[in-house]
């Protein structure tokens, strides 16, 4: 039966189930850190990275590549500056931390 | 890697990609869940490096990027934060774009079919259009964040029905597309050049103070991007990836409405903060308000049990959160019981605040969300606003008011209260603001950054 259904059906399952998970795991993020999770999910959408990389890294060469050559460096930007300034800025959430609790 | 195993390790990407969402539920878990979030992605770049060719023009690519990201990332000011994250919507919607070009340009290399069937049409033509609304409305929130652009609403006559009609031109050539039985790129390129017009329009009515609804929308179109680049390559990690983003930026959305009392729809629909005569401020009556030094402010706050501070966008503005950290140090050595109190929408990002007193090393302990702290104002000796306005204005109590029902930090309710403004100016809702009136209350004029170092020097 599985063999039948058409792709984009399980992908529109799958894309609904993931709903729900980041609808309840983000309610439960603590609105201090709501900062932190702009940039942290700002990362995370850096994962067209991939996409990025199939066309760069395609056998055919012709413009497609470059194109996706200028893809994958703006999604590495996000990526790094993503995750990077949110470790910055938990940092700064720990710091406190350890001085509150001394 | 044979594509079960790649299937498999995306999984495996995606789950930490959770983890690292969930792990943001407390500042004390949140670094791990960072951490869980890199992971993740180096998952899902190793396992896409086995699948592709041209690797040096790759890793040469992610090397340059990351190099950009890394020193963006060590240099940026924690009060310009807003902007960096706008900045980096944008690219994500710009990577969307390009990679749907590519995609419509030589399926065959994502794996699609050399003639795409209607499915990959569509799932390329959402893709396209919100990526490509994601970048223009993006660069806009930019230029407003970082004032290289006035923060006023840009409206005009006409313009839902303008945005109608462009949106409606960019759905037909979608479908002009849709329906071509060859790669009708005329239709895909004035789709997505209307498509980045259009998110320039959006973003262009809306004004400063409603940007934390703006950003998170942003935020979830990035994710709606990303997740509509996943249908059409037909890849789950990035559907997984996407919609996780997506709707936390729906949720951050909703957060920031709710805690303005406005509909999604009437800050998206823009216009609002216009001097358009939205309300008639004022009503002629002449209204006195007492102004006071930062000499008499330290005075007060000397001799005060109890004092709550209250941090605004123009505390971010002056970059005085050093300073406030000083003050409160000083106040708390004379046994002073000093908090903060943080509305949801101060400043121009959901958690805004929070992220620059944590800068200042000031311990979290001490600063409280709205409904933790605001029953706690009638007992309070000083509270002192710095740079707050609306998120203050006790005429969200009054029935007739363009702000009524909006939840506010009961700071009226306090013996005594002291504003730090820069002049009796109106807030972003063209409204006066009675707090200022009270007879309990005193206006420190001034900048907040130089106000504060004086009380902290007079004390």
């Amino acid at each position: 039966m599985i063999g039948e259904i058409d792709p984009t059906i399980i992908n529109i399952t799958i894309f609904v189930l993931a709903i729900f998970v980041g609808y309840h795991v983000v309610w439960n993020v603590t609105p201090a850190l709501h900062t932190p999770l702009m940039s942290v999910t700002n990362a995370i959408s850096g994962i067209i990275l991939v996409g990025a990389m199939l066309a760069a890294g395609s056998v055919e060469t012709d413009w497609g590549v470059w194109l996706g050559a200028i893809a994958v460096t703006l999604a590495s930007i996000n990526v790094f500056g993503g995750f990077l300034v949110s470790q910055r800025m938990l940092d700064m959430f720990r710091k406190k931390d350890k001085k509150g609790n001394v | 890697m044979s594509p079960n195993l790649v299937a498999l390790a995306y999984l495996i990407a995606s789950v930490f990609f959770i983890l690292a969402l969930k792990g943001l539920s407390s500042p004390v878990t949140a670094r791990k869940g960072n951490l869980f979030g890199m992971v993740g992605m180096s998952i899902a770049v190793l396992t896409t490096l086995t699948i592709t060719e041209n690797w040096a023009l790759i890793v040469a690519c992610i090397a340059l990027g990351g190099a950009i990201g890394t020193v963006v990332a060590k240099r940026v000011q924690m009060t310009a934060m807003p902007e960096l994250v706008a900045f980096m919507h944008s690219l994500v919607g710009l990577a969307a774009v390009f990679i749907a070009i590519a995609a419509v340009n030589n399926p065959v290399s994502f794996g699609l079919p050399a003639i795409l069937p209607m499915g990959s049409k569509l799932e390329l033509f959402l893709g396209t259009f919100i990526g490509a609304m994601t970048w223009s409305g993006s660069v806009i929130a930019f230029l407003k964040l970082s004032g290289r652009m006035g923060g006023s609403p840009i409206t005009f006559n006409g313009q839902h029905m303008v945005n109608l009609i462009i949106a409606l031109a960019m759905i037909g050539f979608g479908l002009w597309f849709f329906f071509s039985d060859t790669t009708n790129w005329t239709a895909f390129i004035c789709m997505t050049v209307i498509a980045f017009a259009l998110g320039f329009l959006i973003i262009i009515p809306i004004g400063g103070a409603d940007m934390p609804v703006v950003i998170s929308m942003l935020n979830s179109y990035s994710g709606w991007a990303a997740a509509g680049i996943g249908f059409s390559l037909g890849n789950p990690m990035l559907i997984i990836a996407g919609s996780l983003v997506g709707s936390s930026g729906a949720i951050l959305s909703y957060i920031m409405c709710k805690a303005m009392n406005r509909p999604f729809l009437s800050v998206i629909l823009g216009g609002f903060g216009s001097d358009g005569g939205t309300v008639a401020v004022g009503d002629g009556e002449q209204k006195t308000h007492r102004s006071g030094s930062a000499d008499d402010a330290a005075f007060l706050l000397g001799n005060a049990d109890s004092v709550i501070i209250v941090p605004g966008y123009g505390l971010a503005v002056a970059r005085a959160q050093h300073s406030v950290k000083e003050l409160a140090e000083v106040l708390i050595e004379k046994g002073i019981n000093v908090r903060f109190a943080i509305h949801p929408v101060a400043g121009r990002m959901p958690g805004h605040m929070n992220v620059l007193l944590a800068e200042a090393e000031i311990p979290y302990d001490q600063v409280l969300e709205m409904d933790e702290i605001n029953s706690d104002f009638s007992n309070t000796d000083v509270v002192l606003v710095l740079g707050a306005n609306d998120v203050v204005n006790p005429a969200a109590y009054d029935k007739g008011s363009l702000i009524y029902g909006m939840p506010i930090l009961d700071t009226h309710k306090a013996r005594t209260v002291m504003v730090v403004k820069r002049s009796m100016g109106v807030g972003y809702a063209g409204l006066d603001n009675d707090l200022f009136y009270m007879d309990k209350t005193m206006m420190v004029f001034g900048d907040a950054k130089k106000v504060v170092e004086n009380m902290v020097k007079s004390l």
